[in-house]
């Protein structure tokens, strides 16, 4: 059999490469901490389950679509909360958006005593749970309070791997991260595209065009304007490399506080001529790092 | 025409009126309203975001929280923070957003980073001892309210059938869940997170207070000196407290409405340290 020799190692590391995507919330969390570091909190036996869908005839899981678990990345303590794709499109209720919230104000409470704990945040969802609506919107809000509170003492490292990717109110705590690490099947934007093509009609946004889609608010293109930090295929060890590189390389300034950058960026931009995600990234491209 | 497609007055209604034209800085867009005006025997910071026909970006036009409006409330917010460091002045976010801008544009330039700007200067500023207090006078909706109102310190509204909370607009929450607009009210009338009513919103025990009796549309001299007087006292109240948002769990209402978001935090405090 003839083969490239040179191509070898690449079909080799794709073949052994474990899919990071493919994985659910307990299997990514795990992927992440160190080997045998995962402890979890407020697990599927503690049966803390959401109030509010038996009320409208739904069934609720019982750890409501978050898994949180301490552990260690390098041996340094960690905590790590990844959102159930698989469970109601990983939308925000009053539980799974408490726990969040509440997780990350533990470790906040933690870091301010001089005990640092390392931030993960591993998204899927779609936004707040319409089936709990203000009370997922409150939750998410305080999610953000809590990101902006922690940032203060240790980075916060998100990652958005695919395929539902990360929409609504929880793309705005993407934005509030340290870093922010993607792969080519994530996607990252406020408002869903069908939710635009219902909202401002379909000459605005063909939610169809896949092609379109993606172009706008997919992994590689985020990561090409510089909306997002690392691009990374989809691989559990990468994954789990770059949020540990993202700890050794320490705090960087926020997007989200970076104004006068993102005013200038804005000012150059004319509305009334035509843009697309490729003329965005002639505009807006990401600079090489020296 | 529908209710929804008019245009909102409410929040320069009340910008202006709490402000009484005094202090106007000019924010670089007519869509961000903002003022350093008199409160309570000290200068506070009053910002509204209002409708602008002439805004450059189209689905920014009825007083959406669009690019332009993130960036330039998180850039206000910021510099007034830092301007009063020492005196930790007030931050008063007058709220009638209807949404976020809904655009292809929009999401192409990064809205989830504008509003993440807008509720992180917020959030810095009351992390920094700033009291920042929220007044909803209209609607506060979705991404637009965590950009401009939902990380203050305390939440007042005015106590109107206009002033709504919600996630998603009725319409088009109604089309997502495929459902209709009158079903969703009825199961918010049983439900009330999901009802889009201040008062229902009032029994979460997410709002310092409900100000009842108020002529939110024309208001006159005496609603404007009561409501005056309840923002003095949120700030007040702020004062002598944290300045984290565990406000928002210790009411009566939260405690009936939020039971779940308290457990959560309570199991978690008690399962944070392994026991060995």
């Amino acid at each position: 059999m003839s083969t490239n020799a040179a191509a070898r190692p690449d079909f080799r590391h794709f073949l052994e490469r474990r899919s990071f995507i493919e994985m659910g919330a307990r299997e990514r969390v795990r992927a992440v901490l160190d080997s045998g570091s995962f402890r979890e909190l407020l697990g599927p036996f503690d049966r803390i389950k959401s109030p509010w869908l038996p009320l409208q005839g739904i069934v609720a899981q019982a750890d409501d679509g978050v898994v949180l678990a301490r552990g260690t990345l390098d041996g340094k303590p960690a905590l790590v909360a990844a959102i159930e794709s698989a469970y109601q499109g990983g939308s925000m209720g009053e539980v799974s958006g408490a726990k969040i919230a509440g997780a990350l104000e533990r470790a906040c409470d933690e870091c301010s005593q001089g005990r640092l704990i390392l931030p993960v945040l591993l998204f899927e969802t779609g936004g707040v749970r319409l089936q709990e609506a203000n009370l997922g919107l409150a939750a998410i809000a305080e999610i953000h309070a809590a990101i902006i509170a922690l940032r203060r003492y240790v980075p916060v490292v998100g990652v958005i791997a695919g395929l539902v990717g990360c929409f609504g109110g929880m793309s705005l705590a993407a934005a509030m991260c340290t870093r922010l690490i993607v792969t080519r099947q994530a996607r990252l934007g406020m408002n869903g595209p069908e939710v635009i093509e219902q909202e401002a009609g379909i000459e605005e946004f063909d939610a169809g065009d896949r092609e379109l889609v993606w172009s706008v608010t997919g992994g590689e293109q985020r990561h090409a304007v510089d909306m997002a930090d690392d691009l990374l295929e989809d691989d559990a060890d990468a994954i789990a490399a770059a949020i540990r590189n993202a700890f050794r390389e320490g705090p960087t300034p926020e997007r989200s506080r970076q104004i006068e950058r993102y005013v200038d960026l804005l000012r150059s931009i004319d509305p009334n001529q035509p843009l697309d995600g490729k003329s965005l990234r002639t505009l807006w491209g990401r600079v090489p790092k020296p | 025409m529908s209710q929804e497609s008019v245009l909102s007055r409410r929040g320069r209604i009340w910008f202006d009126a709490l402000t009484d034209g005094a202090g106007v800085i000019d924010s670089g867009l007519r869509s961000v309203r903002v003022a350093d005006a008199a409160l309570g025997g000290e200068i506070a910071r009053f910002i509204a975001v209002v409708p602008d026909a002439q805004n450059r970006f189209p689905r920014a036009r009825a007083g959406e929280v669009g690019l332009d409006e993130g960036w330039t409330l998180a850039r206000q917010v910021r510099a007034f923070a830092e301007s009063t460091e020492d005196a930790r002045r007030p931050i008063i976010a007058i709220v009638d957003v209807s949404s976020q801008a809904y655009g292809r544009r929009e999401e192409l330039l990064g809205i989830h980073l504008a509003c993440a700007a807008a509720a992180d200067a917020y959030a810095s500023a009351r992390l920094a001892g700033h009291p920042v207090i929220a007044l909803l006078v209209g609607k506060a909706m979705s991404g637009a309210f965590l950009a401009h109102g939902y990380q203050a310190n305390r939440i007042l509204a005015l106590d109107s059938p206009q002033v709504m909370v919600h996630a998603m607009g009725k319409e088009a929450a109604a089309r997502v869940t495929r459902s209709s607009v009158e079903k969703m009210e009825k199961l918010g009338e049983q439900i009330a997170p999901l009802a889009y009513d201040i008062r229902s919103y009032a029994k979460l025990g997410l709002l310092h207070k409900l100000i009842e009796g108020i002529d939110a549309d024309a208001p006159g001299r005496a609603d404007v000196d009561r409501v005056r007087a309840e923002l003095t006292s949120a700030i007040t109240d702020t004062r002598a407290g944290s300045s984290d948002l565990g406000g928002r769990l210790t009411s009566p209402a939260a405690r009936k409405m939020r039971a779940a978001s308290i457990e959560v935090r309570l199991r978690l405090a008690e399962q944070w340290n392994a026991q060995s």
